[in-house]
């Protein structure tokens, strides 16, 4: 009897913590003059749609081929002249997707929109850690 | 490397989500293989739905084509692992349902009294459906209109997920260590059942030393940093049972499933070292995003969930208990041999290229720049990739002969 009260214990408790999570621990941290607008929403879709992921990390999520994208917009290296001349031409490893204009509009936006979420991402040590 | 006639149609972009799928593939079809194999057996009755069986085959197998050929063609969903349409999602779910049935139907299980190995597997289908739903919860406006939620449903959903294939495969092993060494008490003893229920809580909760840096609540990062840490008692148990360990090892040596069984534990010891290191938020901040992490991952499906899904396919096959499989035997060992070293220069590799882009970082070198700098070990990758791929095309090719050797000898007995 006890394997099964620890069983429910361990699982009453997991599904506690993942409501909780999705309700209080996981608020919007952007700005609040930078929003997931209409613009941001259609970059994330044909971000999805193209798998960047495949090449490109947003918060350690995708793959190695292509830098991190998290911060990019605000990294003065790089910025958002450069990504908008990858996405207009692409690059040695890159290719070129041919987006339009009002798509790479689109794209800045959403990684825009990232960059401004990023606050733990720029300093983690801030946040504790 | 591709020419350029091909780099267009078989680009990174497509031939990177195919590799996931059919590394997800192979990880869950040789555990369900394994299932369907092993429930009879443990109940001591035949499977309650055959045809159910053979649905879930032939529905597993047409979803895949399917997906792939959606891949081929460049229609994604964008998403981290799962970078198929949603649609094929629901498909994915939806031919599981014939597993479970027989499982519960056929063992019908009294958990009060089962072994350890019945609750892992019940545990693994259970939180398959939940983490695998889970993860597309991004369709709903809620998640996915909040990057600080959709990333983490990502992290959270992915990083059980492993863990529920992880409880498939390893309730397959246990199952197999107790048939090899004839001793039923170890499966049913306390110490087995508080390490499956402290897998479980990792399964549960230690997902979040993925998202250190995702601006979450603090208290989602600290809960994972206990948890993780709760690995420790797993470290110390195996330095603990070292001893004990190898001398079974050497006793068993000559069954090539106990044989794979102990390079599991070689992988299992290394991967959590690396595992808990990368969950010490100093270590995790320089860490993440490199190929460190990829390096863990490498070793968990190659090093541990690969041999272990190797070592129940060579007890079905009963290589080395029958004399028409002796040379077979001694062939997949050597092949065996030549996977985990070149194995290992692979996990080297990938340790190396990590380490070189943390340096990188730090001295903010250009990403161009920080691709040249790692070429040696992205080249020592494709070397011993080269031989993993050699080796593990060999032992499969003996695995599937000596399958259709018991096969027929079990037909004509």
């Amino acid at each position: 009897m006890l394997k099964i009260y620890v069983f429910s214990t361990l699982f009453a408790a997991y599904s506690f913590y993942t409501v909780l999570i999705y309700l209080t621990g996981t608020k919007e941290t952007a700005p609040t003059n930078i929003s997931f607008d209409s613009k941001a929403q259609e970059g994330k879709k044909i971000y999805q749609q193209y798998n960047c992921a495949s090449c490109h990390q947003l918060y350690g999520l995708g793959g190695y081929l292509g830098p991190e994208l998290t911060t990019d917009y605000s990294n003065p290296e790089r910025g958002p002249l450069l990504m908008r001349a990858f996405l207009e031409n692409g690059g040695q490893r890159m290719p070129n997707f041919h987006f339009s204009k009002e798509q790479i509009d689109c794209i800045m936006s959403y990684l825009r929109y990232v960059d401004a979420t990023a606050v733990s991402y720029k300093n983690p040590y801030r946040n504790g850690y | 490397m591709l020419p350029d006639f091909l780099k267009e149609s078989f680009s990174f972009q497509r031939s990177r989500p195919l590799h996931v799928y059919l590394v997800l593939s192979w990880i869950f079809t040789g555990a369900q293989g394994g299932l369907y194999y092993y429930l009879p057996r443990v109940a001591g009755k035949k499977i309650a739905w055959p045809t159910g069986a053979w649905m879930h085959f032939y529905l597993q197998l047409v979803i895949s084509v399917l997906i792939m050929a959606q891949l081929f063609m460049g229609k994604f969903g964008g998403r981290e692992y799962l970078e198929f349409p949603p649609i094929y999602g629901v498909l994915v779910l939806l031919s599981w349902v014939p597993l479970v049935i027989n499982f519960f139907a056929t063992l019908k299980p009294r958990y009060q009294e089962a072994p350890v190995y019945i609750w892992s597997w019940s545990t693994g289908l259970l939180f398959f459906y939940i983490t695998y739903a889970e993860s597309y919860l991004w369709l709903i406006d809620y998640f996915n209109g909040n990057i600080v939620r959709d990333t983490t449903v990502q992290w959270k959903a992915l990083g059980s997920m492993v863990g529920s294939w992880n409880m498939l495969i390893y309730g397959t092993a246990m199952y197999i260590m107790e048939k090899i060494s004839g001793n039923q008490k170890p499966n049913r003893s306390a110490l087995a059942f508080s390490f499956y229920f402290l897998g479980m809580a990792n399964l549960m909760f230690n997902w979040g030393h993925h998202t250190y840096i995702v601006p979450a609540a603090p208290w989602v990062k600290t809960i994972s940093y206990f948890i993780s840490m709760t690995e420790l008692f797993i470290l110390g148990n195996i330095i603990w049972q070292w001893k004990k360990t190898i001398q079974k090892a050497q006793l068993h040596y000559h069954l090539l499933s106990y044989r794979l069984l102990s390079y599991a534990d070689f992988w299992i010891f290394l991967n959590l070292i690396l595992a808990i290191i990368i969950s010490v938020p100093a270590a995790n901040y320089y860490t993440h995003g490199t190929h460190i992490t990829v390096a863990h991952a490498m070793g968990t499906t190659m090093g541990i969930n690969t041999m272990l899904l190797l070592a129940s396919i060579f007890y079905i096959a009963k290589i080395g208990e029958s004399s028409p499989h002796k040379r077979s035997e001694k062939w997949a060992g050597v092949l065996l041999l030549i996977f985990n070293i070149a194995l290992l220069f692979f996990w080297i590799a990938l340790l190396g290229a990590g380490f070189q882009k943390i340096s990188n970082r730090a001295n903010q070198v250009v990403f161009a720049e920080m691709m040249n700098q790692s070429a040696p070990y992205f080249k020592l990758f494709t070397i011993s990739g080269v031989f993993i791929f050699g080796a593990l095309l060999g032992v499969l090719i003996i695995a599937i002969r000596s399958l259709a050797k018991t096969k027929k000898q079990i037909s004509a007995s």
